[in-house]
């Protein structure tokens, strides 16, 4: 699957945020083989060029880079911080977050639909945190949104994918969109889990960066992404409520 | 060494000061040279001063942790009014995840209940059912700290030149020790800083005793109990150099904190806000380096209390053999 024309070099997308040091991150990203790094933008460090020494650690790690406007409560601060990120990281990608809620940190769909609009009408690619409503990803759609980026659970919550029959259905709506399970990831079987559901990646942040051992962590997701990448191209099996013998039992002789 | 090696130590910050009382504590002349216009002009003046090895080993490296345990009592044999209380992790009642994550990556507390809650800090009495409490951790204020060191250096016989005034050349030195943080950044290129920002509160409603870290997935915060009922709220980590005022956000943040702590704080007087840099290597630790006749010691990022006394003691080992 392509992303605005893009292929990923695999379906693990990693967050740069709250790890024990750069160095760490570092590690980190090498070893998760991360196909695309996220980066927050706080406006007070993007104003006055103030986050330069970090970016510069970002941008010499060699991986594609998708600004975001986390901690963003308005349309209009998000647009402002997209516009910064593309000036910071020179390109057009952002991945756009419209923060709801403070408790769960749930998005603002109304806003966020309206900034997608706004940001792809200035030739954004925008790639929307939405949760898994289909209603709302037909409007991100017809904002000019090409990816789709719904959450498993709330940012940070580590409760994996809440609602399986939700993230399955926005699948099936929408075959050909590129679908990313963006929040919510604890556990590399969380991220296996939305691979084998058919989606074209996973973000995660917390999971890897708050780890004991955030380098062991990023390790574990890149082989959970690559046994779920490799599960949904297998065609699994479907799963039944009667047991299924793999060998015949007529015909077998009686023993004892 | 000869009787008399002179030293010139450039910055009196948290790691100049440790780093000059210990050379002149071992034999060496030192004069300490600092650029502002008193000790501690930097981000030392604005850190909580808690002296928590154990603590720091949730999210440091275990070396932080290893070279740290002397700390306190370093500080306590140096400075009058180092306070030995301990510290206290504590979670609101929906977080309480959080202390047992806490306590997977530390050592050297014990976790306790209410009970025990109420008779280290009675002004807490109910409001937590759980805590874990550092009993060997202690705490400092820098404000009282830094200047205690300076009038020691000066008892020692070393000499503290502010604001760059008489300097003598460089050339009539032995050595030169750069203790300057982020000024040094034209030798050191790896070094950022990492942006702090606490503010200083005077509450006479709420007694504390010891450090308290409040524990939260997003914003982990301490507060800091001091003399003549100030308390020090800290801090943020932004990855950033903006050294200006701060936000809004921050603010919430730090005295929401405060609020969860115990309501008495919402009628505390906003006495300072401030921010600091903290200087920093990629990996988050300290480094003592030479090249020719300078010894640079730097990147002590949120660490300076701590491990200044190992540093110094590297640095005098260089030079005082």
């Amino acid at each position: 699957m392509l992303f605005y024309g893009t292929r990923l070099s695999s379906p693990l997308m990693l967050g740069t945020a709250q790890y024990p040091s750069p160095e760490i991150l570092a590690a980190a990203v090498r070893e998760a083989e991360a196909g695309v790094i996220t980066v927050s933008l706080r406006r007070e460090a993007a104003g006055q060029r103030a986050g330069q020494a970090f970016w510069s650690l970002i941008r010499e790690l060699g991986v594609p880079v998708l600004p975001n406007t986390a901690g963003c409560h308005t349309v209009k601060e998000a647009v402002t911080t997209a516009h910064m990120a593309r000036e910071v990281f020179e390109t057009d990608w952002i991945k756009l977050e419209v923060i709801g809620e403070s408790d769960t940190l749930q998005p603002d769909v109304f806003g966020l639909v309206e900034a997608a609009r706004i940001l792809s009408s200035e030739g954004f690619r925008v790639f929307p945190y939405t949760t898994e409503d289909l209603v709302v990803a037909e409007r991100l759609l017809a904002a000019g949104c090409e990816v789709l980026m719904p959450w498993g659970a709330p940012i940070g919550s580590g409760k994996g994918l809440n609602n399986v029959f939700g993230l399955r259905a926005l699948r099936a709506h929408f075959p050909g969109t590129p679908l990313v399970v963006d929040a919510g990831i604890g556990l590399p079987s969380h991220a296996a889990q939305a691979l084998e559901l058919g989606y074209d990646a996973v973000l995660i942040n917390t999971a890897v960066a708050k780890a004991g051992n955030p380098v062991a962590m990023a390790r574990a997701f890149r082989l959970a992404v690559e046994a779920g990448n490799l599960a949904y191209g297998a065609d699994p099996m479907e799963a039944r409520d009667m047991a299924a013998p793999s060998t015949p039992l007529l015909g077998r002789p009686m023993l004892g | 060494m000869k009787a008399e090696t002179t030293v010139l130590v450039r910055g009196a910050g948290v790691t100049g000061l440790v780093t000059a009382v210990t050379l002149a504590e071992r034999g060496a002349r030192v004069t300490l040279a600092e650029s502002g216009s008193r000790v501690g002009s930097g981000a030392s003046w604005m850190a909580g001063g808690m002296l928590a090895p154990w603590c720091e080993a949730e999210s440091a490296p275990p070396e932080v942790t290893e070279h740290s345990t002397g700390s306190l009592s370093w500080w306590s044999r140096h400075v009058p009014d180092v306070v030995s209380n301990g510290s206290l992790v504590l979670a609101p009642p929906r977080d309480t995840a959080e202390i047992s994550r806490f306590g997977r990556r530390t050592s050297h507390f014990k976790e306790i209940g209410s009970e025990e809650i109420a008779t280290l800090e009675p002004d807490l009495a109910g409001r937590f059912s759980r805590a874990l409490f550092f009993r060997e951790e202690g705490h400092l204020d820098p404000r009282k700290a830094l200047p205690a060191l300076s009038e020691r250096l000066i008892s020692l016989g070393g000499r503290l030149l502010t604001d760059q005034a008489g300097v003598p050349a460089q050339s009539t030195f032995d050595r030169i020790v750069d203790c300057t943080g982020l000024r040094a950044r034209e030798n050191l290129t790896t070094l950022r800083g990492v942006r702090g920002e606490m503010i200083l509160l005077r509450c006479r409603d709420v007694t504390l005793h010891r450090p308290v870290r409040l524990l939260h997935p997003r914003i982990p915060i301490y507060i800091v109990p001091r003399a003549h009922h100030l308390f020090m709220v800290g801090a943020t980590m932004v990855e950033s150099e903006h050294a200006g005022p701060m936000t809004l956000r921050s603010m919430s943040e730090l005295l929401n904190a405060a609020w969860v702590l115990h309501p008495g704080f919402a009628e505390a007087e906003i006495v300072e806000m401030g921010t600091g840099l903290r200087p920093s290597y990629p990996d988050n630790m300290p480094l003592v380096t030479q090249d020719k006749q300078t010894v640079f010691v730097n990147g002590v990022y949120r660490h300076g209390y701590l491990l200044s006394p190992w540093l110094a003691e590297q640095v005098a080992d260089i030079i005082c053999g």
